[in-house]
């Protein structure tokens, strides 16, 4: 007893003459189909190839176009050869031109000789498989597809709309059930035959050839008919990428397909010479022997579809270039922006640091230049702190430092004062954390020395620009994280909402602040407020400061901690 | 995308055919090994001129990646470029001693070598100082690449070009024949570049790197463009555009995911910045036939005066394609 393949070539018939070879000299019968398009010279060279095998046979030849039934005749055809031929043979194979044996020929026949009843084919109702493409799942088995999707596109999509329109349907034939699933498989001779010669055979078939991809549920779905033994998986090891179409194997995957302990593979590129060298040379044998396991192979081909499909959250580069709602994560990791707290805090950037443990930059957006943690000139990435270069592409500027800064969470100043221009993006950013104690620019103005009708003008501008962000800032559809609290607010508690924030950002939490910032010197600030009000200019996005010297200099006392968690 | 939009772009198209048509006389063969080009094979297409020190390692690269054929328009060499390449058993070279800014920086004469020679072949056009790399070309030759590419039905591989440079002053390393310029010039900037979409021609715009940061801070909109399509798999009815910039049509341009995937794309690794540019800068500002009225040369040349280092601390150093796929500068896509 022994196993016998049925093999499809179309291309790299040299290969498919060697796993041939290979399987015939190991006891294993081969029934080769060749593609009809596939030139004499051609074929006869690979008939050529393999006249020193006795078991090996070709099959009369069907024109085979992918997706249609011609596969599934070519499959026939060559299982029904197989089975009048070589009647040693207990389980049939299919496999391709492209296909490579993993595992020695005897730990296949092993496997099958313990396994005498089992059908190992993939079989799976529509309302179960993921991967079908283009939406058409269980639609195959319910519209016609009368013209080829390679060659008459159109065609293929206009009938299909057509069909939905009218609400066209055809009736499956009665005591099948649909099912899909890859279509190599390896069936006993018993349920081949019962299939091939089924007296309903000609009806199936007549349904089966305008059925979508009648290879992959011709067998899948009448092997339910005659068999009970139905091990839903296949002997051969094959990934589809996101379109459907078949990975390809390099030489650089063999030591993944070693450990794999599949017994097939496909598809194999044909130049991949040490793939071929190593699994064909017989030295396989002493390994350890285990199930079929192919799961590191299946996560490698997953996060090849991820990458494809979802990509790397927050990277612009050039093949990646998500068009505005499609990002997916605008830029790659969260990071915190304060406004008004540099104002209001002495050494904020340095005591942020210390209570955090994160990446503090002084105002990126300011105009003369970026001003990176330490003022350095160039930071992660090589990214100048050159004001022309970053207002040139703001938004680049601020994904490429988060890109750039993996791993470490950033936190940057802003304000009324800097570039205006990624305010906008900040609010529509989810990883964006943004703190805001508004009206806080006036600190500097009331601290500076010079023409207070300066200073008026100077403050006018500044609440305008403010209020206009601010504005922005609590429109309904904000991503960011906002919190904005008035000064005078602020300036009332200011370690609750300091706590707040930094158990948001926080790995290093949970950790009681011990140490406030230092605030500066509000002494006379009520006064300077009223001043700007005399001189007709309303400040009002400070909240309430009494005129007098209320604000008893620097902080209240800390407060009790209160326990998070 | 209007019809009428479409009918300019196909009549712009047809403009730089018929032009590189009108060009071709420019060309004279001067070693033509066509005959020798094999069905499947990639071919190679560059212009040069005075490049004879770098020929031998750019030859050995691309004979390594499995390039089957390369052809040459030299454009005037005086140092023996072209007789070295005429001795080569896989170059066939033509030569011109027209102007290169008039055949659009030696573009017409591309897309005339590309039309003729090139239809139903994969086509890499590149310099003599870039370098191509793709996902996996440390284990799998480009016709892998190919092959893959075909079998997925994408007609055009995207790239980003990565401008290398030595630590140090340009001038402190000697570059010698046949060494790999990256031995010298092996430092490159990570995370510096900003991308912007061409609506006209549907490609992206890259600018960034060290030119842009040393030489061009307070013109960045004059920065060289850095997103190049080298790898083509040619029609005859496809032209270049602007340099390997552009093609038309435009769906070849469209290398890239817009719906937050990762397209399969490489890197052009660009050993501009060794010792041998400092008299190149010069040469080329006397001949005026670069970009822009050399405005990028005149820029870089006032500057290399003074032997510029562009290595800074945050410079990373290159080690292999994997590296440049997790800093994000290429992407394996869904080839795995």
């Amino acid at each position: 007893m022994t196993v016998g393949f049925v093999m499809m070539c179309h291309d790299a018939l040299d290969r498919a003459a060697q796993v041939a070879g290979h399987w015939a000299s190991h006891g294993c019968p081969v029934v080769i189909h060749v593609d009809r398009r596939v030139s004499r010279a051609r074929n006869e060279a690979l008939v050529r190839a393999l006249a020193g095998h006795d078991n090996v046979s070709f099959c009369a030849r069907h024109t085979c176009e992918w997706g249609t039934w011609s596969l599934v005749a070519a499959a026939q055809t060559g299982a029904a050869r197989m089975l009048a031929e070589y009647p040693e043979v207990r389980h049939v194979c299919l496999a391709s031109g492209s296909c490579l044996p993993l595992r020695p020929m005897a730990e296949l026949k092993d496997y099958l000789a313990t396994r005498p009843d089992t059908n190992f084919i993939e079989s799976v109702t529509t309302e179960d498989v993921p991967w079908t493409v283009g939406g058409l799942d269980s639609e195959r088995f319910t519209l016609r597809f009368p013209f080829s999707w390679k060659r008459h596109r159109r065609l293929f999509d206009g009938y299909v709309r057509l069909q939905r329109a009218l609400g066209y349907k055809r009736r499956v034939p009665a005591g099948i059930e649909p099912h899909m699933g890859s279509q190599w498989w390896c069936l006993t001779r018993q349920t081949l035959a019962a299939i091939l010669s089924d007296p309903r055979r000609a009806a199936f078939d007549r349904y089966f050839k305008r059925v979508w991809i009648p290879d992959e549920s011709y067998f899948q779905t009448l092997v339910r008919l005659h068999s009970n033994q139905v091990e839903s998986r296949s002997l051969t090891l094959s990934k589809f990428d996101f379109q459907g179409k078949p990975h390809i194997f390099y030489d650089d995957h063999l030591q993944m397909l070693r450990r794999s302990d599949c017994f097939m593979a496909r598809k194999i590129w044909p130049r991949a010479t040490r793939l071929y060298d190593n699994f064909l040379s017989g030295g396989l044998a002493d390994q350890n022997r285990a199930e079929p396991n192919p799961g590191k192979i299946d996560r490698i081909f997953a996060k090849a579809i991820e990458r494809r499909t979802r990509g790397r959250a927050g990277l612009y580069m050039s093949s990646r270039f998500p068009k505005p709602g499609w990002e997916n994560g605008k830029t790659c990791a969260p990071y915190s922006v304060f406004e008004g707290f540099g104002d209001l805090f002495e050494g904020f950037e340095s005591w942020l640091h210390k209570a955090t443990g994160a990446r503090v930059h002084g105002h990126l957006y300011a105009t003369d230049r970026a001003r990176f943690t330490d003022r350095q000139k160039i930071y992660a990435g090589a990214l100048p702190d050159d004001a022309g270069l970053r207002d040139y592409n703001p938004h680049a500027f601020l994904t490429n430092l988060i890109w750039n800064t993996r791993g470490e969470r950033q936190c940057f100043l802003h304000g009324p004062r800097d570039v205006q221009k990624i305010g906008d993006f900040l609010a529509d950013d989810p990883n964006a954390q943004i703190s805001v104690i508004s009206g806080a620019w006036a600190v500097p103005l009331f601290r500076a020395k010079g023409d207070f009708s300066d200073i008026r003008k100077e403050a006018a501008r500044l609440q305008q620009i403010e209020s206009k962000h601010l504005e922005s800032l609590r429109r309904i559809t904000v991503n960011a994280r906002v919190r904005i609290w008035t000064m005078a607010d602020f300036v009332d508690s200011p370690m609750e909402p300091l706590q707040t924030i930094i158990d948001e950002i926080g790995p290093r939490t949970p950790r009681r602040l011990t140490e406030a910032p230092q605030m500066v010197d509000l002494t006379g600030f009520g006064q300077f407020l009223q001043n700007l009000k005399n001189q007709g200019m309303q400040p009002y996005l400070m909240g309430d400061f009494p005129s007098g010297d209320v604000v008893d200099a620097p902080l209240p006392e800390l407060r009790k901690p209160y326990l998070v968690k | 995308m209007g019809v009428l939009r479409t009918y300019l772009l196909r009549w712009q198209r047809k403009r730089w055919l018929i032009r590189a048509f009108r060009k071709r006389r420019e060309l004279a063969r001067r070693s033509d090994r066509t005959k020798a080009i094999g069905a499947g094979d990639v071919l190679l297409f560059a212009t040069l001129r005075n490049e004879r020190i770098r020929l031998p390692y750019f030859l050995k690269y691309y004979r390594d990646l499995g390039i089957g054929h390369f052809l040459i328009v030299d454009n005037g060499s005086d140092d023996g470029s072209a007789e070295y390449l005429s001795d080569q058993p896989d170059v066939s070279v033509w030569h011109s001693s027209r102007s290169y800014r008039r055949s659009r920086f030696g573009i017409d004469w591309m897309n005339w070598l590309l039309r003729k020679y090139g239809h139903g072949h994969w086509t890499l056009t590149v310099d003599v100082d870039e370098f191509f790399i793709y996902p996996f070309c440390d284990t799998r030759p480009i016709t892998a690449l190919t092959d893959w590419l075909d079998a997925s039905s994408i007609k055009s591989f995207g790239t980003m070009m990565l401008d290398m440079y030595p630590k140090g002053p340009i001038s402190n390393h000697r570059y010698g024949e046949g060494q790999n310029p990256f031995d010298i010039a092996k430092w490159f900037d990570s995370g510096n570049y900003s991308i912007a979409r061409n609506k006209t021609f549907g490609n992206l715009w890259i600018q960034g790197g060290p030119r842009a940061r040393m030489f061009l801070s307070d013109k960045p909109e004059r920065a060289p463009a850095l997103n190049k399509l080298p790898l083509v798999k040619w029609d005859r009815s496809y032209a270049f555009v602007s340099s390997t910039h552009m093609l038309l049509p435009r769906g070849l341009n469209l290398v890239y995911d817009e719906f937050g995937g990762e397209k399969a794309s490489g890197i052009l690794l660009h050993a501009k910045f060794l010792d041998t540019m400092t008299d190149k800068a010069r040469e080329e500002v006397g001949r005026g036939e670069h970009f822009a009225n050399s405005t990028e040369y005149r820029a870089y040349h006032a500057r290399l005066k003074n032997d510029p280092d562009l290595w800074c601390k945050w410079s990373e150093k290159y080690i292999n394609w994997r590296q440049l796929e997790i800093l994000g500068l290429m992407s394996k896509g869904n080839w795995a």
